[in-house]
């Protein structure tokens, strides 16, 4: 199906709000979107949603003989995909060059960075060795597919679990989960990729951009960072010339950010951890809250309480004192009693449900 | 001796729009037994499968008085009997109207919509216009109030158009037009300078072209602003600053799912933070 064509209205409009430092949903400039990270009840499973993007990742393990020129390393293997529910742009076994510049970008974020150590991934020697897939599917594209899928990769990363093992001599060993308590995988550092949108030829730029303001976007530029502040990769792309102290502020921010999400990573870890041990109940259908399809949901706003006490004081004293108690029962009306100690109910009745206003027979049938 | 006489039923919403007549399914039955039936579900949310069935009364004596009931959207008969085919509730309208209110993103083109379409694509006389339905529909050249042969309008891709649809059924690609049937455009053609076009659902669009629409009459006492509403779900505003273009459409994408009491609360704070 063929995607909503952008309007030359909703393209003034957009560049014109950013001129302004106004954005769609009301963020500033260096804001990101709520971010929501929770994972699922096997280990490695995880879905992230960053605003209305969402992203699934999947990650799961396999004994392989590893490839001849590194004998002792395990084999890690990415594939990210775009499932057409989540967008209409997206059309199903179409490499389109979003798909590849992403896989590209998802690679070397964490296969260049060296996060994950590959020779603990090792069994035998030049026969066995672990090879680790990650499986990264877009539910829903609202922007930034980037960010999203590499917090999901190396979340599920993090929560993985691969079977224990045994070598006796040249025979292996597979213990199941029953069997023996899985290993996480060991990792070093978390690679968090960060994305930057330029308009207006480079002169104003937005922190995770939203799918309409990607639309309309120059350029892009992605930093891949962990919380220790060091670089794994850094692309531009767009064709826009950047100035050297954009980049080097870029970089600024993008390393905040990243401090900000890898500290989100590590509580959801935590939490679902805790959960576990615990033996309570965990997974995608717990980590939804209850919501009724007809309420509205919002996130909470922050609202003023100053002078809430003044306030309550003077309703306390304007108020009249009540009348003395009476004596139970009291028939109110008919079917509404009051019952129990205390003073007369002040609150008036509930009119009576009336019927639906007749409809109006003007000619009545007779058969 | 009952008379039943059917037309077959067209799923648009007409009764919202300036332009109306598009045929519906007429029943002409006993008017007892019809509102005997239907009056207890006004107001009560059915289900596609739900069935009202009109058993004819045994003694017949003498001639019948029929009258005739419009079964709109979501309702269609089958036989001797009515069925619901959408979920939603069941409204009534004086004196004879009966229809499913449901709730949908995607739009389907229906003859004499008026609709807010992007235009894609500028191929000799027509113009392809994207209107969110599965096809691009057509937009003559010459549609237009006073265009002719050597008057081209003014249409880039890209533009926005507000426009009727001619044609719009199943089996043909939508036709467009920006006059009216005497030849004026009737506030229809290419607008849209500036402003933000936004999508909202089915139903809160029908709220809001409904003649004395509470949502607008509350809107109005935040702010001026224009405003134009296509039955694709399309709404474009424009008020004098890119903040209150913006606080309107947020507004307007949130009364959705709100009661009039949520929804007079919060724009109230918002009037008061904006004064």
């Amino acid at each position: 199906m063929r995607d909503t064509p952008l309007s030359n209205c909703e393209k003034r409009f957009l560049l014109k709000a950013i001129e302004e430092k106004k954005r769609l949903d009301g963020r500033q400039t260096y804001d990101y979107r709520n971010i929501k990270i929770t994972f699922g009840t096997d280990y490695g499973c995880c879905i992230v949603e960053l605003g209305r993007t969402r992203v699934l990742c999947q990650v799961s393990c396999e004994l392989v003989p590893p490839k001849d020129s590194r004998p002792t390393e395990g084999i890690m293997f990415f594939n990210l995909e775009l499932s057409p529910m989540a967008s209409p742009a997206f059309e199903p076994n179409r490499q389109s060059e979003l798909l590849v510049v992403l896989n590209r970008q998802l690679e070397r974020c964490l296969r260049n960075s060296k996060c994950i150590d590959t020779e603990s991934l090792c069994v035998v020697s030049g026969e066995k060795v672990w090879q680790i897939r990650v499986d990264v599917h877009v539910l829903n594209h609202d922007g930034n597919l980037m960010d999203a899928a590499s917090i999901a990769a190396i979340s599920a990363l993090s929560h993985f679990r691969r079977p224990d093992v045994a070598i006796q001599g040249r025979d292996i060993t597979v213990f199941s989960p029953e069997e023996r308590d899985p290993i996480p995988l060991s990792i070093y550092h978390m690679p968090i990729c960060v994305s930057f949108a330029f308009f207006l030829q480079g002169s104003y730029l937005l922190v995770d951009p939203c799918e309409r303001e990607e639309r309309v976007k120059d350029g892009l530029l992605v930093i891949a960072m962990n919380k220790h502040r060091e670089i794994c990769s850094i692309q531009s792309s767009g064709g826009i010339m950047l100035l050297k102290d954009q980049v080097l502020r870029c970089s600024k921010i993008a390393s905040v950010k990243v401090s900000e999400i890898t500290e989100l990573i590590y509580k959801a870890l935590e939490n679902d951890r805790k959960i576990r041990k615990e033996g309570g109940k965990f997974g995608f259908a717990e980590s939804m809250p209850k919501e009724r399809i007809t309420t509205l949901k919002r996130d909470e706003a922050p609202v003023e309480m100053t002078d809430v006490k003044e306030t309550a004081n003077e309703i306390v004293n304007r108020t009249e004192t009540p009348t003395e108690a009476v004596s139970s029962p009291v028939l109110v009306a008919m079917g509404t009693a009051q019952v129990g100690e205390g003073i007369v109910n002040s609150w008036g009745l509930d009119e009576d449900e009336e019927d639906e206003p007749q409809t109006e027979d003007t000619k009545t049938g007779s058969v | 001796m009952l008379f039943l006489n059917f037309y077959f039923e067209n799923k648009s919403f007409s009764r919202f729009r300036k332009y109306t007549n598009t045929a519906h399914s007429r029943c002409f039955l006993a008017m007892d037994t019809i509102h005997a039936c239907f009056k207890e579900k006004i107001g009560e949310v059915l289900l596609p499968g739900d069935v009202f069935s009109f058993r004819l009364p045994e003694s017949g004596d003498g001639s019948i008085k029929t009258e005739k009931t419009i079964c709109g959207p979501g309702l269609r008969r089958n036989g001797e009997e009515v069925q619901v085919c959408k979920s939603g509730i069941l409204r009534h309208k004086q004196p004879n109207m009966y229809w499913i209110d449901s709730q949908q993103r995607r739009y389907v083109p229906a003859k004499g919509e008026s609709v807010i379409g992007i235009v894609t694509a500028k191929s000799g006389d027509i113009f392809k216009v994207d209107v969110g339905g599965s096809e691009q529909a057509s937009l003559s050249y010459l549609a237009f109030e006073g265009a002719t042969k050597r008057n081209r309008p003014n249409v880039q891709v890209g533009d926005l158009v507000y426009g009727q649809f001619t044609i719009a059924n199943k089996d043909m690609e939508p036709e467009l037009v920006c006059i009216d049937s005497c030849g004026r455009a009737n506030g229809m053609g290419v607008f849209g300078a500036d402003g933000l076009l936004f999508k909202v659902s089915l139903g809160l669009v029908r709220r809001l072209l409904v003649p004395q629409s509470e949502i607008i009459k509350d809107l109005e006492k935040i702010f001026p602003f224009e405003l134009v509403v296509g039955m694709n779900g399309r709404v474009w505003v424009k008020a004098k600053t890119v903040q209150q273009t913006l606080i309107v459409t947020n507004l307007l994408e949130t009364c959705e799912n709100m009661t009039s009491q949520q929804r007079q609360t919060l724009f109230k704070r918002v009037a008061d933070g904006c004064l």
